[in-house]
């Protein structure tokens, strides 16, 4: 995993409460066993005509989407399946932060091991965020994950938390896999304890 | 100090707490899929991992494969591809799968309880969100992302921070015509899609303690519903006999150490809990959902509700959104809506008694001319069992379509679907936009909802025909 950057982005907004990963990427999509070539089925049935033509309405049809990496969505964000197609897809578009109220436990660690950062802002912090990004589609805002802040270049600047362990990981790029493979002695003395199991291949 | 069961489970399978990091969870048992896997078993072999623990993991196909007659060959080439590199990986892998042919295959939270995989106490984890169903049998189970399954396939071991615990609690009768189902849907709607959130569900109280073991998996499949981890009901002597003789299930001594085990499960005296509801049983009745999320949910008997009556603006919007989505008009009734599909199947709602249930309902009855109904079960064992009980033929002989195990209209991959602008009353989990086909209404309900409106075509509260 590629360490996690400060960056700076237009914001696209999407004030949705309870967008579920079927909306983010459609079941029909996830027969593939590749992770890639997602970005084009992101937010499909909302951002495309049943013939593939693009809605114009649709925000992520629209020029301020275009190179944009920070995603302002509403509330419980990512809730339903668990497919981790979802931050494929989203990271594949080129987003690498999305902001919430809150999210959907799977959702969230599905994106904390794609470098893609769930930021957590209170209620009044969001409306101001909409507020300003609606008021000027051009907003840009900075995501500095080291000092937990994003500002915004309206003057405004947001304060927000996130798990020590998780940050670490996206700063240094720590593959979460790699870190509980160096844990193999707990784990064979654990297996040591364990008196009762089942056998699968019996 | 006195301890949920969600902790007892929890602090068994610690391998290693350090400050300031997650914990190294040991996981018991693995249930693979065709969907969720693929980049996992790829991500092994690109760090030339193996699977640690091919005895503790158990795969089989169920999202992507067709219900139609299995020995014709599939059509969709991606969804093929899909199922045939699942058994290649289990092959490659060696872990055991019951494939596209495999005589227990069936969807994966239905066999693993089946076949006695899953038993109190244990963790589960399966990349899919319906894990928690396992939970039934007081095994603390979690749906993973694909990135976890790999973690899980190359150490056996998950990352994961506790839970909050929340108390449900489910007293009373249920009344005739009100089903497990209806529990679930009912705590939805009242503590929204969100409301569980970083908490792990045990479902206690009398109203629990008498339902099936099937119908506990009802309920604790729709714990991420609520937006929970996971779900779970602390073992008693119903899932004990429930246990008792299936193939994986211990036997003779082992069965009595297991026992003696299981019974130190259940949460202690004066345990506390971070969060509690308190449901009535007495007063639920059968419920159905309006919009597209499950937490959109009502009473048969109700009214759709208005936007209008929403104060948070965010709130509002989105059940504007949904009542658009679904051609409904506030303050209108939902029974007697004309629906064209009614699907009976699912990880929530394709076990045998699922089956029954529906079956003596439609018994001597037709289904509606304009209504199409498809009865999928939920493995091979439920269909063989089915058949042995002549259910099929009363299916059959009411009109309904009676197909080959898997996950099938719930999610849409395997070409089961609606049509745009279709409307289903489906015994399923998810009323999502899009979730049964493009364009598709689902209105989620019980499998006598399910039932009841298949023979009148409108959506008809089941206790206008007990």
């Amino acid at each position: 995993m590629k360490p996690f950057t400060k960056f700076s982005s237009r914001i696209v907004p999407l004030p949705i409460a309870n967008v579920d990963t079927d909306q983010i990427i459609p079941a029909r999509f996830l027969k593939t066993t590749s992770k890639e070539g997602l970005d084009q089925q992101l937010f499909y049935d909302w951002r495309y005509e049943a013939d593939g033509t693009p809605k114009p309405d649709f925000i992520l049809n629209q020029p301020r989407a275009r190179g944009a990496a920070i995603l302002l969505a509403g509330d419980n964000f990512g809730c339903g399946s668990s497919r981790e197609h979802a931050p494929w897809a989203l990271t594949q578009f080129g987003f690498r932060a999305v902001i919430s109220t809150s999210f959907a436990d799977i959702f969230k660690q599905n994106s904390l091991k794609n470098s893609l950062l769930p930021l957590v802002v209170p209620a009044e912090a969001h409306a101001m965020l909409l507020q300003a990004v609606e008021g000027d589609p051009d907003l840009e805002a900075t995501v500095d994950l080291e000092s937990q802040t994003l500002s915004v270049a309206s003057g405004l600047r947001i304060q927000f938390p996130i798990d020590r362990f998780a940050k670490m990981c996206l700063l240094e790029g720590v593959d979460q896999l790699g870190y509980v493979l160096k844990q193999e002695e707990a784990i064979a003395a654990f297996e040591q304890k364990r008196s009762v199991s089942i056998n699968t291949l019996a | 100090m006195p301890k949920t069961i969600i902790e007892k489970v929890w602090d068994a399978h610690v391998v290693r707490e350090q400050e300031g990091a997650p914990s190294i969870l040991y996981i018991d048992l693995h249930l693979v899929h065709e969907v969720t896997s693929p980049q996992a078993f790829q991500g092994l072999r690109k760090r030339g991992l193996r699977v640690r623990r091919p005895d503790l993991t158990f795969a089989t196909a169920d999202h992507s494969i067709p219900t139609h007659d299995r020995s014709l060959p599939i059509v969709d080439p991606i969804a093929r591809k899909q199922l045939e590199q699942l058994e290649a990986n289990c092959r490659e892998f060696g872990v055991p799968c019951e494939g596209i042919h495999g005589k227990r295959q069936g969807i994966v939270h239905v066999i693993g309880p089946e076949l006695g995989l899953t038993q109190p106490g244990m963790t589960v984890v399966c990349g899919d969100s319906h894990t928690a169903t396992h939970g039934a049998f007081g095994a603390l189970a979690f749906g993973i992302g694909t990135s976890e399954v790999e973690m899980v396939l190359a150490t056996q071991c998950l990352l994961q921070r506790r839970s909050q615990t929340y108390q449900v609690q489910v007293d009373g009768v249920l009344k005739p015509g009100v089903t497990a189902k209806d529990i679930i849907l009912a705590l939805i709607a009242r503590i929204g899609v969100g409301g569980g959130t970083g908490c792990v569900f045990e479902y206690c109280g009398s109203a629990i303690r008498s339902l099936s073991m099937e119908e506990r998996m009802t309920v604790c499949n729709m714990s991420i519903e609520g937006g929970a981890r996971a779900g779970l009901v602390a073992p008693d002597d119903t899932t004990y006999q429930y246990l008792a003789g299936r193939p994986y299930a211990p036997r003779g001594a082992a069965w009595d150490a297991a026992l003696a085990r299981w019974r130190q499960l259940p949460t202690d005296e004066g345990a506390t809990y971070d969060k509690r509801i308190h449901i009535d049983a007495n007063t639920l009745t059968p419920m159905i959902t309006f919009g597209t999320n499950p937490g959109m949910g009502m009473p048969i008997d109700g009214v759709v509700p208005s936007p209008e009556t929403r104060s948070d603006p965010q709130e509002r919007e989105s059940l504007a959104k949904a009542l658009r989505y679904m051609g409904l008009e506030p303050g209108k009734p939902l029974a007697g809506k004309p629906v064209q599909v009614v699907f009976i199947g699912s990880c929530t709602n394709s076990r045998i008694s699922d089956l029954r249930a529906a079956a003596a309902i439609l018994r001597g009855r037709k289904v509606s001319p304009s209504v199409r109904v498809l009865v999928v079960p939920g493995s091979q064992a439920v269909k063989q069992q089915a058949e042995a009980e002549g259910l099929p033929r009363i299916f059959r002989e009411a009109g309904c379509e009676w197909r080959e195990p898997g996950c099938s209209m719930c999610i849409a991959m395997n070409g089961d679907q609606l049509q745009p602008g279709e409307y289903s009353v489906s015994t399923s989990n998810r009323n999502f936009e899009g979730r049964q086909g493009k364009g598709g209404r689902t209105l989620l309900a019980s499998p006598l909802t399910a039932a009841a409106t298949a023979i009148t075509g409108v959506v008809t509260d089941v206790r206008t025909l007990l």
